[in-house]
């Protein structure tokens, strides 16, 4: 048996700040976020890499934080649900899912925010079958995904819009 | 949910992980995508002593061509493989990485986590079982490799020593008219299938040159069919052709009834799957373009 005082030193930029901390080799990195960082935007559900309520961007990429340990995210950049806002403006995606009644519970909302973010990123004009592709790794119990379907499109449109200036 | 306590080893060079290993004996597991090694972790199915974390090794995460091989760093996620121009050379590669779980696990997730973790359901062992395949295996007295019908032995069992990892897999590029396909049936996208059939055809005019058929998740490791084969092979390519495949496909399959299923439930499952597969493999053997996905149930 190993003994449980290792620490390991990471240093993780989450949402633009830089973190410094000794860590348990066993810390999740949703437990960093939500423990050690009170982010607590970022939710568990299933625990069990199933329902994707725990997404997070990690170097830009949808991950499920409860399936990486904290010390594999040293030196990376996260960004969880509370980076989306920028100067109390909530961000297109954030707005268009309010809009779009594309949460009622809202425990999801959080991990399908950013999974749809990772997709708008690189795909600014998904198709139907991309949107629905990009968010299968995360379940919502309420909605039945169909306002979820229509936050992300119009989100998209929006941010193209936005990005070509009209 | 917390794993037990574990020590943390990261490891700068493939070779510098086999040397961990060796030292640190059979207590010790990689760390690769974490994506099955987690999971069980936290649900006390795996407590190592030790891992050993290959996510900062720099170089061992590529996918190259080279004489008419396709060649896969250890630690290429699948996400790196479904977007890949050069891996979508051999179709039915695309099709597996593209469909493996969701997004965030394929942005995660290794080809060689996969191969070295053997799990039955795992979906790239039974799709390379229909190429030519050879594992690298990397240890203390240096590197090996094995075709990949030899690397897997049984149920989350390979050939690798407690010391030795995946330091590469390559695959032979099918020559002149081939075409492949892989198709899962799955009850959601997180969950592994529960069953899935990859076929691998190569014509000559309309005659069959060439033909692998395997099948996941319905034994301890992908099984290759023969008589499924031999129903196609030096013959030309017909509907009542394929319903013989797919029949023997059904009658070789030994599923196990579980929560996913009954067993002839599996078995029926198994015929539509190769009959879809090998129809699709045709059309892309003739030149057609075909995007496949997983069927969802």
């Amino acid at each position: 048996m190993p003994d449980a005082t290792q620490r390991v030193r990471v240093e993780v930029k989450v949402n633009g700040q830089v973190h410094l901390r000794e860590v348990e080799p066993r810390l999740l990195l949703v437990e960093f976020l939500r423990e050690q960082l009170d982010l607590t935007g970022t939710h568990i559900g299933c625990d069990t890499t199933y329902c994707g309520a725990c997404t997070v961007l990690l170097n830009g990429q949808a991950v499920k934080s409860c399936t990486v340990f904290t010390v594999q995210a040293d030196g990376a950049e996260v960004t969880t649900v509370e980076g989306l806002e920028k100067n109390g403006e909530l961000h297109p995606i954030q707005k268009a899912f309010a809009d779009c009644h594309g949460l009622q519970c809202g425990y999801c909302t959080p991990g399908l925010m950013m999974s749809a973010l990772q997709l708008l990123k690189c795909t600014p004009e998904p198709s139907e079958n991309q949107i629905q592709n990009a968010i299968a790794g995360n379940t919502c119990r309420c909605t039945g995904y169909q306002n979820i379907f229509k936050a992300i499109a119009t989100a998209a449109e929006r941010m193209r819009s936005a990005a070509h200036g009209d | 949910m917390y794993p037990r306590a574990f020590h943390y080893h990261r490891a700068k060079t493939l070779k510098e992980a086999s040397t961990l290993l060796t030292q640190l004996g059979e207590g010790a597991k990689l760390l690769a995508g974490g994506q099955s090694l987690i999971p069980l972790m936290k649900l006390r199915f795996a407590s190592p002593d030790h891992l050993v974390d290959l996510n900062f090794i720099s170089g061992a995460s590529f996918i190259a061509e080279e004489k008419g091989h396709l060649r896969f760093g250890p630690l290429t996620r699948h996400a790196e493989i479904e977007e890949s121009p050069v891996a979508a050379k051999i179709p039915i590669l695309h099709d597996c990485a593209a469909g493996i779980a969701d997004v965030q696990v394929r942005n995660r997730g290794t080809i060689g986590g996969s191969l070295a973790e053997a799990d039955p359901s795992g979906d790239w062992a039974t799709v390379m079982m229909t190429l030519e395949t050879r594992v690298t295996c990397l240890g203390p007295k240096g590197e090996r490799s094995l075709g990949l019908g030899g690397f897997v032995k049984d149920a989350y069992t390979t050939a690798l020593e407690y010391d030795e990892l995946v330091s590469g897999v390559s695959v032979k590029i099918p020559e002149g008219k081939s075409g492949g396909a892989y198709l899962a049936f799955k009850r959601a996208a997180p969950v592994y299938p529960t069953a899935s059939a990859a076929v691998q055809l190569t014509l000559e005019g309309d005659v069959c040159k060439e033909a692998a058929i395997a099948l996941g998740c319905v034994g301890l490791v992908p099984v290759r069919v023969k008589e499924a084969e031999s129903a196609l092979l030096g013959k030309s390519v017909n509907t009542k052709l394929l319903e013989n495949a797919a029949e023997a496909a059904r009658a070789a399959a030994e599923p196990q009834p579980d929560m996913r299923g009954s067993a002839e439930y599996k078995r029926q499952l198994v015929a539509a799957l190769v009959t879809r597969a090998l129809a699709i493999a045709l059309r892309r053997a003739r030149g057609e373009r075909v995007e496949v996905s997983h069927i969802y149930a």
